[in-house]
Formats: C-alpha cells, sequence, structure tokens
C-alpha cells in the first residue's frame, strides 16, 4: 500500500501495520499447515498403542519412547539404513563425478548436436517409472543384478545424471568465463581449466547436486521395491511399508520409524538448505 | 584450443565460409573433441541405462510379454520367452479396444486434471508464499525454514503421516466432526480419494516452487522496483509490469518440471493408496499396477502405457517449448 497523499512514503518492502498483520497470519498459518503433518508423527510416535492415532488425546497420559527402542532393537530397521544409505550414496558419487564434466561442457562449449543433447537431458527427466521398469527389470534380470546394490544405483543413476548435469550446467553458467581464457593463457587444457579452476569453484553447485542425488534416491519407492526382494536388503522407503503386512498394522511403530528416518534427513537439510536456494535458482534461471 | 562461439547467441560468428563435408567433420572434430570428451559418460550412461531399455521396452509393447512366458528361473529350471510378437494389437487395445475407456481414458482425463490442479496450485501457492518471504520482515528466516520443511521430510515419510490423519476417525476426520461438518471417507470415496491426492501432492510440492521464485524475485534488480514507484505505479502494476516479467524465466523452467513431475508422480499416489484405489490411480501408477501389481504381471501393456506417456509429455514439451521460442526468444531451454 503506498500513500495516496505524497507527504511522506514508507520505504519500500514496509507495508501498512494491517497489511503486515495480514501477511504474518498468511505466514503463520501456511508454516502450521507445513509444520503439522510431520508434528502429528511425532506425536503419534509417542503412543504405546497401536491404536492410538484414533484417540490421540489419550496419548497424552502415557507417553514413552517404548516404540523408538522396539524398532531399533526387534527390526530390521539398521538393515534398511544401511541399504539406503549404500544406494543413495553409491548414486550421488557416480551421478555427480559424471554429472560434472558433462554440465562443464554444454556450460563452456558450442558443439554440433549441443541442441539436441540438452533435448535429450530434459527428455530423460520425462521417463515415466513404468516406460523404464519394465525393461530394466528384464536387463537386470539377464544381468542377475536384481536384489543387489549395484542394480538399484545403475537405476538411479538415469534420473540422478542427467538432472544433476542440467543443474550444475546452470551453476557452471555463473562462473565467470573470463577464468577459462585465464586458465588457457596460462597454458592449461580444457581439462586442466575445469579440474583445476573450476571444479574448486562449484563447490556449492556440486553440493547441491549431490544432495539432490541423494535425497532422490533415498525417498524413491517404485523401482526399490520392484528390484529389491530379500527384506535384510530393503531400502527404508519399502521397509516402511512392510510394516503394515509384517507388523499387523501396527501404526506406533510405524510413527516412530518413520520419524527415525524423517529427523536425520531433515536434520541434514537444514544444513544444506541456503546453499539450496543458490544452487536451485543458478540451475533454474539459466536452465 | 578454444571454441570461438558468439556467447549472446551461442552461434557461430558469421562471415565463416562453409568448407566441404570431409573438411567439416574433420575441423569439428577438431574443435570439438574436448566437448564430446567430456559429455561422453553421461552420453554412454544414458545410452546403456535409458536408450537401450527405451528400446527394449518398446520392443516389449509390440508383444504380449507377461510374467507366464517370458524367460525365467525356478530353481534349476530355466525356462525360455514364449511371448510372441503381436504388433501393434496393445496400443489399438488400449486405446479402443473394449472397455479402453475404463481401462485408459478414464485415468487419462484423471491424470490431465491432476496435472493441471496440481501445478496450478503449486505455483499460485508457492508464488505466493514467496512474494510474502521476499518482504522485509521479522522472522522471515524462521518462516522460510518451517516452510521448506514439507520439502525436507522424504516423500514416502510424510505421505505415511497424511494417511494417519486421513483415516475414518483420525485427526481431520475428527475436527471436522467437531465442528459439525461432513467427515468424508478420504481413503475409501473416489473423489474424496482425489481430493486428498492433490492436497497431499500439493502440500509436498509447494516448497519448491516457493524456493525457486523466491530466487528468482530475489535477482530481479531492484532500480526497476524503484524506478516503477517514481513513475507512479501502484503494487499491482509493480507486480503485473515488474515482478512477473521478472520471473518468466524462471517460471518457464519450474513450471515445465512441474508438469512433468506431477505427470510422473508416482510416491504420493501408490504410498496413499496402494493398490485399493482403482479410480484415483493417474497412469503412470496404474501402468505400475498392470506391470507388478497383479498377477499374471502384463510386461507387454505396462511397457505400452509407459510409451504412450512418454509421448504425450514429448508432445506436451514441443508445444511449449515452441510457445516459449516464439514468445520469448531469450529464455530459451
Amino acid at each position: 500500500m503506498t500513500a495516496t497523499v505524497p507527504t511522506k512514503a514508507r520505504p519500500r518492502g514496509k507495508g501498512s501495520p494491517l497489511a503486515s498483520l495480514a501477511s504474518h497470519t498468511v505466514l503463520i498459518l501456511a508454516s502450521l499447515i507445513a509444520l503439522f503433518p510431520v508434528a502429528w508423527l511425532v506425536f503419534l510416535s509417542l503412543g504405546p498403542d497401536k491404536d492410538d492415532y484414533l484417540h490421540p488425546g489419550r496419548i497424552w497420559s502415557k507417553m514413552t519412547l517404548d516404540n523408538y527402542s522396539f524398532v531399533l532393537q526387534h527390526t530390521s530397521f539398521f538393515d534398511w539404513l544401511k541399504s539406503s544409505l549404500i544406494v543413495s550414496l553409491g548414486t550421488t558419487l557416480i551421478g555427480v563425478f559424471v554429472a560434472a564434466t558433462t554440465g562443464y561442457a554444454v556450460s563452456r562449449m558450442r558443439f554440433p548436436g549441443y541442441r539436441k543433447f540438452m533435448w535429450l537431458l530434459l527428455l530423460t527427466q520425462m521417463f515415466p517409472v513404468a516406460v523404464l521398469m519394465v525393461p530394466m527389470y528384464q536387463i537386470l534380470a539377464d544381468l542377475q543384478l536384481i536384489d543387489t546394490y549395484l542394480g538399484l544405483i545403475l537405476v538411479y543413476c538415469t534420473t540422478a545424471v542427467p538432472y544433476s548435469a542440467w543443474l550444475l550446467k546452470g551453476y557452471f553458467d555463473t562462473i565467470p568465463f573470463e577464468i577459462d581464457e585465464a586458465g588457457r593463457v596460462d597454458g592449461l587444457s580444457p581439462f586442466g581449466t575445469f579440474a583445476r579452476l573450476i571444479l574448486p569453484l562449484a563447490r556449492p553447485g556440486l553440493a547441491v547436486a549431490a544432495f539432490y542425488s541423494f535425497i532422490t534416491a533415498f525417498g524413491e519407492v517404485a523401482f526399490a521395491t520392484t528390484f529389491m526382494l530379500d527384506d535384510k536388503k530393503y531400502t527404508l522407503a519399502v521397509g516402511l511399508q512392510s510394516f503394515i503386512s509384517e507388523h499387523d498394522a501396527q501404526r506406533n511403530l510405524m510413527a516412530a520409524t518413520a520419524v527415525l528416518v524423517a529427523v536425520p534427513v531433515s536434520a541434514f537439510f537444514y544444513l544444506v538448505q541456503k546453499n539450496l536456494v543458490t544452487g536451485l535458482t543458478a540451475g533454474g534461471t539459466k536452465g | 584450443m578454444t571454441v570461438a562461439i558468439d556467447r549472446a547467441t551461442g552461434r557461430k560468428r558469421p562471415g565463416e565460409p562453409k568448407p566441404g563435408l570431409g573438411r567439416r567433420l574433420k575441423r569439428g572434430y577438431d574443435r570439438h573433441w574436448y566437448a564430446y570428451a567430456m559429455i561422453a559418460p553421461v552420453a554412454i550412461v544414458l545410452g546403456v541405462l535409458v536408450v537401450y531399455p527405451l528400446g527394449y521396452g518398446f520392443y516389449l509393447t509390440l508383444t504380449d510379454a507377461n510374467s507366464l512366458n517370458t524367460a525365467r528361473t525356478i530353481g534349476a529350471n530355466h525356462i525360455d520367452a514364449t511371448y510372441q510378437f503381436i504388433g501393434l494389437d496393445n496400443y489399438a487395445d488400449i486405446l479402443w479396444g473394449d472397455t479402453a475407456y475404463d481401462r485408459f481414458w478414464s485415468h487419462f482425463l484423471w491424470t490431465i486434471v491432476w496435472t493441471a490442479l496440481c501445478v496450478a496450485l503449486h505455483y499460485t501457492i508457492g508464488l505466493a508464499l514467496a512474494l510474502l518471504l521476499n518482504q522485509k520482515r521479522r522472522g522471515r528466516t524462521l518462516y522460510r525454514l518451517l516452510l521448506v520443511l514439507p520439502w525436507a521430510v522424504p516423500t514416502f515419510v510424510t505421505v505415511f503421516g497424511w494417511r494417519f490423519m486421513l483415516a475414518d476417525s483420525g485427526i481431520i476426520n475428527s475436527a471436522l466432526d467437531a465442528l459439525h461438518l461432513p467427515t468424508p471417507q478420504w481413503l475409501e470415496d473416489t473423489f474424496w480419494q482425489r481430493f486428498a491426492a492433490i492436497m497431499v501432492n500439493t502440500w509436498c510440492g509447494v516448497p519448491f516452487m516457493m524456493i525457486s521464485l523466491l530466487g528468482g524475485l530475489q535477482s530481479i534488480d531492484n532500480t526497476l522496483y524503484e524506478a516503477a514507484e517514481m513513475d507512479g505505479a501502484n503494487p499491482w502494476q509493480r507486480f503485473r509490469y515488474v515482478t512477473l516479467p521478472g520471473l518468466r524465466a524462471v517460471s518457464s523452467t519450474v513450471v515445465l518440471l512441474g508438469v512433468i513431475w506431477t505427470f510422473n508422480q508416482f510416491a504420493v499416489i501408490f504410498l496413499l493408496f496402494g493398490t485399493t484405489a482403482p479410480d484415483a490411480q493417474i497412469l503412470v501408477t496404474w501402468a505400475y499396477y498392470l506391470g507388478f501389481g497383479q498377477q499374471p504381471r502384463d510386461f507387454a501393456q505396462s511397457a505400452a502405457y509407459g510409451i504412450l506417456l512418454l509421448a504425450i509429455l514429448v508432445v506436451f514439451t514441443s508445444f511449449y517449448r515452441r510457445w516459449l521460442n516464439r514468445n520469448e526468444p531469450d529464455v530459451a531451454i
């Protein structure tokens, strides 16, 4: 709201008290909506009985951490955690390593086929799980890679690599081209320029790509459900689902497991989210 | 060797004579081998892990492959594949065979509605929150941290949280009941299943839009706003003529990604309903059901759905790109 009488204009970005109150109300409401489902999950995980989610009022009087100790001691939680970490870290390492050179090449060089290649990268984002799942299942079965970590890592790379390359291109675009030129003048090859000058500068971008790959692999459900058969090798996403049948819908245990998964991931996310904003913006605006 | 390009347009500078084909190839190789070497790893990964399975998948759609006639090993016995080539019958059956409406077109319509509604909600809510967060206001870092939370928690976790809340006598229905409002059967009734799916997916998708658009807002030059204010533009005019054009590049990218991701959104619907809600399945989850959720598994039809999905997205993206390039040639994707 700007004042209609041009006597004293408020500094821009500061609305009237009423407008300010309104935006605070909206933001608080939105924050509550964002927070509630997760907070609710945490609250339910403290109730000891499997039907407590239907009578949340009763939880207050009998809060306990029993669900957590049960999940940690008597289920395959740590096996699942191990699988999830192996698969996610593997995807991250391979994905970012492979994507970095590509991101650089498409950021700095215009080669014949450039536009087609960019289009291909975008196209891979469009593959619905169903189009690749059947043939991949067959191929992995032929290669005896069903039920192996390597199989799942390879599958996840198909989504992680193109997006990381896309993201990194955006980040490399923000690094001044003069740095490359200076490197060349000093006698470095394009590979040398890339490895010695650009990679160190691109660390935040690499971190974002790594984080993205990790999160994608960590949260993926469809491929993990289909390709992992041994319940010791389930990822957390699959393991959590198996609670429904195995433990006769013991929702209290499911809630506790869900919280155990969510807390470390969200904590990590908060640590890097500042970088995430810059990295995504660079990738988004320059895409 | 440096590559001479005009950085503004990405095109070769004019005035170079066109040499013969052989020399062009040779020169192209000399000039660009670095670039090709650097994209080689990704090209190989995509070739082996995407293009080859895609080709194989397309071949499967031309057969009657299912889990009973594909090659498999049971114990020590290896059974060879016995499926047969049947041409385009799968596509014909899906698109205009008996009950094609129930099997394909109803899911197709719902998928379109789902994508349009979800992306529209993601974008408007995300933009509104980004605008609020972009103002200088006390506590905006805290707000941003809280608002980004749905993104931080893995989808498979939050969807479980939502299932507890949406259960028949879960918190949402208890609250509605306390307010004397009707309590829908969120997880059983088709309309409310769809409603719930859109609600949960909106909740999951807004943070990404919000953060991306916030980044876009912050990259708009402040002097533009000052100039607009000098010229007497009111807040709406500043939004319409400064903010929206400034966001165009970000918007076009995130809307495209949003459409692709929502169209292919597997986790939300799969985890919310499993295979219990045939009418709330979008094409992706339906294709998964055909290929892996039933016995015998129908590999051929599942893959055919996949190819159709891909085709829809490719057509959409081509038009979208063409439309973008015509309106704003500088925002090339």
